[in-house]
Order: C-alpha cells, then sequence, then structure tokens
C-alpha cells in the first residue's frame, strides 16, 4: 500500500523546515537509508533518508518550499507494483484517502512571534528610527559580528561555534569572517574554557564565552560566580573581568529536566555579575552590544524558542541599549504584568485578552534582571495598584518572589491586592509532553492571575 | 635532578644561576620565612582571622622559578600565596596589612590571605578554590598567544588540586592550543590532612600530563639552584611556543594545612628530619659559605635587614586603619 513520506522533525523545537532539494525524481525506486532529500531547519540543513524500501511515486511538495509544517506528507512511497493512481484497497479494508486530492499544503510566511499590535516605541531608541524585521538568532549574530569588527580584544568560543556554525546557528558565518583566531570552538570542558574565559580577560581580552545551553554552565558555575564575580571586589577593584557569558537558557521542547532549567534567578542572586535575558529581537542586538562593552561579567540569557522568532530591529549603526532597564511595552491602567525572556509572548497574548474583557493591563519587561529596574515596576504598580508576575523558572527565590518582595517592601500602600506569581511549577520538568505543558506558565494561567488581582 | 616523564622531549635551553644572584634568592627566601613566622604569630594574637596558610618551607619553589621569569610575565596560585607575592615583588607591607584586614592592604582588606593580587607586578592571585586558578592561568597563557606578546604564565597549583577535573581540562586546551604556561605543581606532600599516596592513583604528577603530551619534570622544590634550572628550562619551552610543560616540585610544609590544623597526620618526627637535612634556606646558606660566597657577618647583616622589614610589614599593617565602611559597597561593579 503506498505510504506518506512525511515532514520530519529534526530537533526538539522545530516545527516547520523548507525543503531544499529532492535528491531523487518521480519514479526512482529507493532503499531504506538512501538521502531522498534535504531539510533546512532553523538550526542547520539536514539530509532526510527514505525509511522504507519503495519507489517514490510522487512528490508533493516541491523544492524550495519554505515553512512546511512537522507532518504534513511531502512524497509518496509505492510498494512493488502499485502506483498511486491505482491504489487499491486489496483486502477490503477502508481505502486510504487520495492524496491527489489534497491541495499541497501553501508556503506561509515566516513563523510569526506571538506580537499583538499594541507594542510600545522604546524611548532609548530615537523617534523616526527606521526598523528592519529580524529573528533574534539574527540579532544576536549581528551584534557579536559588529563588536568584533569594532573590538580586536572581542572574542567568541565554545562548543561547536565555528565549523559547525553554532549548535544554534547564532554564530553562524563568523568563523569566516573572524578567522579561527578569534572564533573558537572548545572541546566539551565547560568548567574548562569558562575558567579560561576568566584568565583571558584578566589577560586584557573581550571573551565571549557560549554555553550551548545554561543547563552545562552549571558545570562551570564555580568559575562564573567565584572567578568572574567576584574578584573585582576581592582585589580592591584592582581586577575587572569583561566577560559574555551567553546562551539558550530555560526549557526548550521535550529535552526533559536535565536539559530544561532555567537559571535566571540563580545568577540574578550574585553581586558582581549582570544579568540580562531579553525578548525582542531589538534588545537582544543592544543589550549583547551593551555587554559585550560592559567591564563586568554578563550572563546573558537566551531562549532557544525564541531564536526563530522575528521582530523589528532598528537600522541604526551603533544600535546600544542601557543595561538596567525595564521597558514598558504596552500601556495600561488595571493591572501591571511583569515578565521577561519567553514568557513575555504569553504575557502580552494575556493583555489582549483582558482587553476584550475590559481589563487594560500595562506590560513591562525586565529585560535586564540584574540590576534589577524595580523603579519602573514601582511606578507602574502605583498607577495599576496591582501586580502579576510572570515567569518560566520555579517559584522559590524566583525572579517573581523578588518583584513580589520589592513591592511589597516599597510600596506596599498602593497595593489593592496581593502580588501575585505565575511561574514554572515546582518539579523537574517532565519529558510527557502533556505533563510539560502543564509544567511551564500558561496564558489562562496569567489571565486567571490578572483577573484575581483586579477580583474579577 | 630532573627527570623528565617524556624522554624525547628536547629540554630547552637552561642556566645555572649566577654567584651573585644567590644572595638575592637567600635573601628573598629568608624574607617569605620571618614574614610568615610573624603572620603565624600575628593570627595567634587575634590580629588575622579566617584562614591563612603559611608558606613556610616551600620557599625554594618560587624563589627559584621567579628567578627564571622575566617582567611580564605572569604568576597566578592559590591560596597558600604570601611566598607568591613577595616573591614577585609585592610590597610585604601591602601584604601583611591585607592579611590584618586593613584599607593598606592589596585588596583595601577585602580579599584577606587567599585573595591578594597586583596588576602592577602582573600577580593575578590568590585564589580559595582548590584548582580554579589552573583554567584562570590556561587563559591568562591564551591572551598571551592572542595577543602574541611573547609572556609565560607560571601557573601553581598543589598536589591537592591535582585531582580536580578542570586541571585536566586546562591540560587539554593548553597542549591544543600550544599556550604559553608552565604548571608548577607544587607537591608538598598532603593535600590537607590527606597523604599523597592516599588520595592520587598515580602519585608521581609530573606524569599527568603524559595523555595531554605535556612533558613534565619531577624536581628537587628543597633546592633553589635545581629549581631555577628547571624553570630557565620550562619557561623557554613556553615562551618558545612549545606548548604547556609540567614541573613537579617536590617540597614540604613545616606548618599545617592552615592555621588551625593539628597536623595529628603525620609525625612530628618525620617534620623534624626535613628540618634538618632539607630545609632550602639552611641548604643554600651552606651551600654559600662553602663556594666563599658570603660570610657569617653577611648573613648577620641580612637577618637584621629582613627582621626590620618584617617589623616595618608588621608596624604598617596595625597601624593602617580598616577599610571605612564605605567600601563594603565598592568594587562590586566596574563603572
Amino acid at each position: 500500500m503506498p505510504t506518506d513520506i512525511l515532514m520530519p522533525a529534526l530537533s526538539p523545537t522545530m516545527e516547520e523546515g523548507t525543503i531544499s532539494k529532492w535528491l531523487v525524481g518521480e519514479g526512482d525506486s529507493v532503499k531504506a537509508g538512501d538521502v531522498i532529500a534535504e531539510i533546512e531547519t532553523d538550526k542547520a540543513t539536514m539530509e532526510m533518508e527514505a525509511v522504507d524500501e519503495g519507489t517514490l511515486a510522487r512528490i508533493l511538495v516541491p523544492a524550495g518550499t519554505e515553512n512546511v509544517k512537522v507532518n504534513t506528507p511531502i512524497a509518496t512511497l509505492t510498494g512493488e507494483g502499485e502506483t498511486v493512481p491505482q491504489r487499491t484497497n486489496g483486502g477490503g479494508t477502508k481505502a486510504p484517502p487520495k492524496r491527489d486530492d489534497k491541495p499541497t499544503p501553501a508556503p506561509q510566511q515566516a513563523a510569526p512571534a506571538p506580537q499583538p499590535a499594541k507594542v510600545a516605541a522604546d524611548p532609548d531608541i530615537p523617534p523616526g528610527t527606521e526598523y528592519v524585521t529580524i529573528t533574534v538568532r539574527e540579532a544576536l549574530r549581528e551584534a557579536m559580528a559588529e563588536e568584533m569588527r569594532r573590538d580586536d580584544t572581542v572574542f567568541l568560543m565554545g562548543e561547536e561555534v565555528a565549523q559547525y556554525q553554532g549548535a544554534y546557528k547564532i554564530s553562524q558565518g563568523l568563523l569566516e569572517e573572524f578567522g579561527d583566531r578569534r572564533v573558537i570552538d572548545t572541546p566539551i570542558t565547560e568548567q574548562g574554557f569558562a575558567g579560561l574565559g576568566v584568565g583571558a580577560a584578566f589577560g586584557g581580552l573581550r571573551p565571549i564565552v557560549e554555553f550551548m545551553t545554561f543547563n552545562f554552565a552549571m558545570q562551570a558555575i564555580d568559575q562564573i560566580i567565584n572567578s568572574a564575580g567576584k574578584t573585582l571586589y576581592m582585589s580592591g577593584g584592582q581586577m575587572g573581568c569583561p566577560i559574555v557569558f551567553r546562551g539558550p537558557n530555560g526549557a526548550a521542547a521535550r529535552v526533559a529536566a536535565q536539559h530544561s532549567q532555567n537559571y535566571a534567578s540563580w545568577y540574578a542572586h550574585v553581586p558582581g555579575l549582570k544579568v540580562i535575558a531579553p525578548y525582542f529581537a531589538s534588545d537582544a542586538k543592544g543589550l549583547l552590544k551593551a555587554a559585550i562593552r560592559d567591564p563586568n561579567p554578563v550572563i546573558f540569557l537566551e531562549n532557544e524558542i525564541c531564536y526563530g522568532r522575528s521582530f523589528p530591529v532598528p537600522k541604526l549603526e551603533d544600535h546600544v541599549l542601557p543595561i538596567g532597564k525595564a521597558r514598558v511595552v504596552r500601556e495600561g491602567r488595571h493591572v501591571t504584568l511583569v515578565s521577561f525572556s519567553i514568557t513575555m509572548g504569553i504575557t502580552l497574548e494575556a493583555a489582549d485578552a483582558l482587553a476584550g474583557e475590559g481589563i487594560e493591563a500595562e506590560v513591562i519587561d525586565l529585560r535586564t534582571l540584574r540590576p534589577l529596574d524595580t523603579e519602573t515596576v514601582i511606578e507602574s504598580m502605583k498607577k495599576t495598584n496591582r501586580i502579576v508576575t510572570i515567569e518560566e523558572g520555579w517559584p522559590v527565590c524566583g525572579i517573581a518572589s523578588e518583584i513580589a518582595a520589592v513591592v511589597t517592601e516599597q510600596a506596599f500602600d498602593f497595593l489593592d491586592a496581593p502580588p501575585m506569581r505565575v511561574t514554572g511549577k515546582d518539579v523537574p520538568m517532565p519529558y510527557a509532553a502533556n505533563l510539560e505543558k502543564l509544567a511551564l506558565p500558561a496564558l489562562d494561567e496569567v489571565i486567571a492571575a490578572a483577573k484575581a488581582v483586579c477580583y474579577r | 635532578m630532573a627527570k623528565s616523564a617524556k624522554d624525547e622531549s628536547a629540554k630547552a635551553p637552561t642556566g645555572k644561576a649566577a654567584p651573585e644572584d644567590l644572595l638575592g634568592f637567600y635573601e628573598r627566601m629568608l624574607l617569605i620565612r620571618r614574614f610568615e613566622e610573624r603572620a603565624g604569630q600575628l593570627y595567634g594574637m587575634g590580629l588575622i582571622g579566617g584562614f591563612c596558610h603559611l608558606y613556610i618551607g616551600q620557599e625554594a619553589v618560587v624563589v627559584g622559578m621567579q628567578a627564571a621569569i622575566e617582567q611580564g610575565d605572569q604568576v597566578i596560585t592559590a591560596y597558600r600565596d604570601h611566598g607568591h607575592m613577595l616573591s614577585c615583588g609585592m610590597d610585604p607591607r601591602g601584604v601583611m596589612a591585607e592579611l590584618t584586614g586593613r584599607i593598606g592592604g592589596y585588596s583595601k582588606g577585602k580579599g584577606g590571605s587567599m585573595h591578594m593580587f597586583s596588576r602592577e607586578k602582573d600577580f593575578f592571585g590568590g585564589h580559595g578554590i582548590v584548582g580554579a586558578q589552573v583554567p584562570i592561568g590556561t587563559g591568562l597563557a591564551f591572551s598571551n598567544r592572542y595577543r602574541e606578546n611573547g609572556r609565560v604564565c607560571l601557573t601553581y597549583f598543589g598536589d591537592g588540586a591535582a585531582n580536580q577535573g578542570q586541571v585536566y581540562e586546562s591540560f587539554n586546551m593548553a597542549s591544543l592550543w600550544k599556550l604559553p604556561v608552565v604548571y608548577v605543581i607544587e607537591n608538598n606532600q598532603y593535600a590537607m590532612g590527606t597523604a599523597i599516596a592516599r588520595s592520587s592513583s598515580e602519585t608521581h604528577l609530573h606524569r599527568r600530563g603524559v595523555s595531554f603530551n605535556i612533558p613534565g619534570e619531577e624536581v628537587d622544590g628543597m633546592d633553589v639552584e635545581t629549581v631555577l634550572d628547571a624553570g630557565r628550562g620550562a619557561v623557554a619551552h613556553a615562551r618558545e611556543g612549545k606548548g604547556p610543560i609540567i614541573l613537579e616540585m617536590m617540597t614540604y610544609r613545616y606548618r599545617g594545612h592552615s592555621m588551625s590544623d593539628p597536623a595529628k597526620y603525620r609525625t612530628r618526627e618525620e617534620v623534624q628530619d626535613i628540618r634538618e637535612k632539607r630545609d632550602p634556606i639552611d641548604h643554600l646558606r651552606e651551600k654559600l659559605i662553602a663556594r666563599k660566597i658570603a660570610t657569617e657577618a653577611d648573613f648577620k647583616a641580612l637577618d637584621k635587614k629582613i627582621k626590620e622589614q618584617v617589623a616595618r610589614a608588621v608596624e604598617f599593617a596595625q597601624e593602617s586603619p580598616e577599610p571605612p565602611a564605605e567600601e563594603l559597597w565598592r568594587d562590586v561593579y566596574r563603572a
């Protein structure tokens, strides 16, 4: 019986991809293991192998088609003697639906980020500036490339950053432009290269140390905190450590407990470190450039799922944003919603949904977690008198807990309801799709919390 | 004398110490010893707090190695670091004042015994976590290669740190990238209270680089001339772009691991025996007399000079005020 060849999921976060090339034509016979197509994911171009033997009867999605959803049938394979138009149901069972009747999936536009219409302009960007829409991935890459062009002491090191072009393609093309002196593949040796980076910073360089994910940085956390974070103080101000530790933080998709931890509050706890966690591409670029120029160690927390999201980025010669400033991305008067990084997505969606019910939410993107811009948060809360903080990490001693403590201590009289938290659940990340979904903060939880503090 | 772990490793050019240098070595070793003895006393008087790890017995290692490097080369070590600092030419007054937690200390009183630095003297600490200085020293060597400045980094660590994983992560990268680093293992036989044979499956620590293609030598760390000789060879090896090299200095500490160590893990006789037979300072003194480089009168004058120098350091360390309260909030970030 003819079988469908489906668009495969080639990475934990892949939702769609591009069929770059078919390596076999209609009518060709294939064996299991033959490479039949090249598929470009958000991370790399991958070869697709046939899993069955047969004849490639029909190509359903032509080469060059972009944004083909995972599990979309892309070709039909027939067994010996079978042909597609003359499918028979031989055994009298229900006939499979005729593929020919189905239209080829239409190419779609680039994955839209959940982005409501009402995103306020960043007051740090000059009015009248032109914008160009790029992905967070491209924004990060541009930031590094621009800073490397500007300053020869800036270099990038990490696992697979050079020849492989980056495990998540953030450093794609940098080896070609800057060479292997400045774009350096390391062995898998987190504690070693984190410490080596610290030493290089003491030696007058400005390292960007990429962790493939921050889960692996736990092996290096002594070097990050004790060596990078504390030495300026312990040396009475002599030993500055200008270094950026960056990489994806938090849950990706279906990679379970050891690969899905959010370290925002861990690093934000430590005096001597600066901690940045952007959501929008403009902030990713402007703040990464600022981090690279900063004379202090900066933890730059990215998010794997957000890498492919597109946002407008100002067309400026040198787009650098101040570290330590939160941004009001949506104005409102009934409740303040505070978030950062990936959960900005559901927070903005919640604001849209709440608006439909007459609740005008003010949304703040923290952007920097240390130093924390409590002033912007308190100012907003004084206006709305209600506050909900949304974060992906665990609830205990989290960023949301800190926000709740700060508003309670510093502006208690302005609160009309207890500050609330919407966080990841207090469990290690489960693998099962349904449980994983339950473990993460959800849109309806944000809406429910916002309504609760509004007594609605 | 030096034994090579890798027979084929070509030995870089070496040089013996000049007679006129030897008296200088003696003076520096004596300064370290007298300084440490006084530090021990101040600790007993409650003027120095926390952890304080004395270097007494190991003086020949840092003095010999320091003579093997050039100005601009870097030095980094762990927390038994007073000897390294004095050897780098840091002011004994500033070191002692740091021990007493005063504003006149190298870290304004905020680092203490284990965390002192001098950019001016290329001393990069002073690190409190066993083994953590090894990747950092490797990174300093990385910056040297990146800048092509011809500098070498001396990265010291003990026999205890030799069992930390990050040491081997560093070895791997240093060898892979041919970084100009000399790993100086100060094997004083005890990782805190654990004798080397009880903690290490391979007790010949100079062989620990074999699987990374890093040559290593065992060196008599109680003889400053031998240290210098091996040090010059190793530094030349690193400076010439041949990559890292390991020197295992066989040495001994007379005092406990730190001031609070009752040292029940070894006998008094063992310590006494080494003091009598292998003391690096006595040993050099005998050589200087035998070679007619110095007389008893010279030694007397030196003793007096060092005694006064240390007394001035102690005086400074007691007179220098405590850091003002504003210092609590300074130096967390650089503007």
